[in-house]
């Protein structure tokens, strides 16, 4: 009885420095096993991206290089009259200048099988310069100029000689007729910088993200301009002002929720309220970037509202210590301290709102229109949207193509969170 | 103690009352914060309040410049005046009072700009110089005042941030004296700063008596008895003790006073 006192107290025992225990082993064991899932993560996540771009580029490098044919075209002034201009024999011209080029084509019989060989936009190219130069009538001039999708992909090698005759888009004479191009020097594959400049089009080796670009461009300009300002209004309002009680909490509590709403329902609201309550246009970038304005501004409030708290207490303590009133406290100093983190946050926001999809498919985004839109009134496409478009295409060119404007869409992606990152780490501010 | 002529010459060089506290309740949602605080603060002289950790001596400084206002769930009853008028009436803007009464923070914390804008920024939002050669009059004056002109002359665009701490506490000061206040209030200013620092400081502060009521928040009870002519000790939420600084630490009247200026309690 006189030991109780003592019971269940552990005896005491010497840890040795040196000599592992079963328990140290076991706590190290855990230890390596978090670090190998850990780094297990990394690797995987790293290897799928690996993958992803390894695919893009392998599928979309072909449409980076474009294949053409340089032509020496005679203007016919019987065939383009000068009083005609814009309108002409454009096709006819540009046709005799690549018969002139094949010894071997019969000129009446295959003059439409030749014909194939270069774009049907061809005619266009002579058509411009010689609307922008019209004392080049009677003369003749070197062009340049794209080949169709078929012998494109057979330059690039996608469309296999070996392949029968019955199973290619392009016969054996024409393969004699582009080989006899090629021999002759006629053929290069110049860089695509058509990709760039020209607006979508049926022929895929005439199709750009031009349109894509500028519809692109006018639908964040609009989300920008609307969301930015009342999201961080919204956000000075909500940390700096508004009362503590019930009602912003609920308020607070929406606001993350919004952020969390799937997008095609904003694109289903777009729909039932611009379109078809208010009437605005269909398939127009501004709809389309007050769309995409609904979803960005959660995310602009909660990364203002980060910004503003991030900002130590200490400087508005000072502001406020020699007189500043609320209202100079937080737009002489509060906000032009959390403006580098407010900035980062709305180019992710930004960035997000390029690579959505879903509620510019809803508002007709995904129009197949051959022009850039000159406002934001326009029907337009968008990166994403042209992608789901060419996705869609069977032609090989548009496959290519369609790779290549992912990359495109990434590279722009890429370049936006790369801006967000060097403002992160220029204006951080340590106290 | 009717004796003690040196205390007596000293409390009678006192002037006028600056700030007069009554019956003074701070309520933090249900706690209760400051119990009934009476206090008379002097002209020109510098006033210290000590005490232990959650005492309220930062609270009861915070008050006197209304900054308890931007607390949602705090709450001040009693009367404070200045001069005879009560700050808290409701026909006076707090940030008026605060370019009357300045103050200065525990962590030197000037604005992340140049130390110029530092300086010049109370003045430019209360309107008190009309040319830039006013502002340079003021900005040149209270860095004087604030003995740190000399260190700073040839640099005043480089960032304020980019002094030492001592100097940092300095320029605040500086900052502080720029609005031309009647009251310095100081919340703990060197308990960021190294010795030496601490010293300037110090000496600063004796030099600023000449033209401020100064009120000071310690935990050294050193820095109290260095600085200081009058000494309030709070507890708990009370003042447990008011008077002249030597006689505090000399002949404490009050058994907690005298445990904690022995060490004993805080």
């Amino acid at each position: 009885m006189a030991d109780t006192t003592n019971m269940g107290a552990p005896a005491p025992h010497r840890i040795s420095l040196t000599e592992r225990s079963p328990a140290v082993a076991r706590r190290k064991r855990k230890d390596l096993i978090l670090q190998g899932f850990g780094l297990l993560a990394i690797f995987i996540a790293f290897a799928v991206m690996f993958l992803l771009f390894a695919s893009l580029i392998r599928t979309g490098h072909t449409a980076f290089v474009q294949t053409h044919v340089t032509l020496d075209v005679y203007v016919d002034p019987a065939e383009i009259p000068l009083d005609g201009l814009p309108r002409g024999g454009f096709q006819d011209v540009v046709t005799n200048a690549l018969i002139a080029k094949l010894p071997s084509a019969d000129e009446d019989s295959e003059r439409r099988a030749v014909r194939n060989i270069i774009s049907n936009g061809a005619q266009f190219y002579l058509r411009d310069r010689v609307v922008a130069d019209p004392s080049l009538i009677g003369q003749t001039i070197s062009i340049k100029v794209p080949v169709s999708d078929a012998y494109d992909q057979l330059h690039k090698g996608s469309i296999s000689r070996d392949t029968p005759e019955a199973l290619r888009r392009v016969n054996d004479e024409g393969i004699a007729w582009f080989d006899e191009l090629i021999a002759d020097g006629a053929i290069s594959k110049p860089l695509n910088f058509s990709l760039i400049t020209n607006a979508d089009s049926r022929f895929p080796e005439l199709a750009g993200l031009r349109g894509a670009l500028v519809g692109s461009f006018w639908a964040l300009l609009t989300c920008f301009v609307i969301a930015f300002p009342t999201g961080i209004g919204a956000a000075i309002y909500l940390e700096e002002f508004a009362p503590k009680n019930k009602v912003s909490d609920l308020i607070e509590v929406n606001i993350n929720n919004l952020a969390a709403v799937p997008s095609v329902v904003f694109g289903l609201l777009a729909l039932a309220v611009f379109l078809n309550y208010l009437g605005m246009p269909r398939s127009a970038p501004f709809v389309g970037g007050l769309t995409l304005a609904l979803m960005t501004m959660p995310t602009i409030i909660i990364a203002t509202r980060a910004a503003l708290k991030a900002v130590p207490p200490s400087i508005r303590e000072a502001a406020l210590g020699v007189g500043a009133s609320k209202q100079q406290v937080v737009f002489q100093h509060v906000l032009p301290l959390a403006m580098p983190g407010i900035l980062t946050g709305t180019i992710i926001g930004l960035a997000q709102a390029l690579g959505e999809t879903a509620p510019l498919l809803l508002i007709g985004m995904n129009a197949f229109i051959t022009s850039a839109a000159s406002t934001p009134f326009e029907a337009a496409t968008a990166l994403p949207t042209q992608i789901f478009i060419w996705a869609d295409s069977p032609e090989r060119g548009f496959v290519s193509r369609t790779s290549a404007a992912i990359l495109v869409l990434l590279t722009f992606l890429i370049f936006m969170n790369g801006i967000a990152i060097y403002l992160r780490s220029k204006f951080e501010r340590r106290w | 103690m009717m004796d003690d002529l040196r205390r007596i010459e000293r409390t009678a060089e006192m002037n006028d009352t600056k700030i007069s506290a009554k019956g003074v309740q701070v309520f933090y949602g249900d706690t209760h914060a400051i119990k009934d605080v009476d206090v008379q603060i002097g002209d020109k002289t510098v006033t210290a309040f000590i005490g232990p950790s959650g005492c309220g001596k930062s609270t009861f400084l915070r008050c006197l410049n209304r900054m308890n206002d931007t607390i949602d769930i705090c709450r001040v009853q009693g009367s404070i005046t200045m001069d005879g008028q009560d700050i808290y009436d409701p026909r006076v803007d707090p940030v008026q009072l605060r370019a009357k009464v300045g103050m200065v923070f525990q962590k030197p914390n000037p604005f992340p700009k140049s130390i110029y804008d530092n300086v010049a920024y109370g003045p430019k939002i209360h309107g008190l110089a009309q040319t830039k050669a006013d502002m340079d009059v003021i900005v040149e004056a209270s860095l004087r005042r604030a003995a740190i002109w000399n260190e700073v002359k040839d640099r005043l665009d480089a960032p304020g941030t980019g002094l030492s701490g001592g100097q940092q506490q300095r320029l605040c000061i500086a900052r502080a004296v720029a609005t031309a206040p009647e009251v310095l209030l100081m919340d703990e200013p060197c308990s960021a700063l190294d010795p030496i620092a601490t010293a300037q400081i110090e000496e600063l502060i004796d030099e600023l008596r000449q033209q401020f009521s100064v009120v000071i928040v310690t935990h050294s009870m050193q820095q109290a008895a260095r600085v200081s002519q009058k000494t309030a000790f709070f507890h708990l939420g009370n003042l447990v003790e008011f008077n002249d600084t030597d006689q505090i630490f000399t002949n404490p009247q009050d058994p907690r006073t005298e445990s904690y200026i022995t060490g004993r309690i805080g």
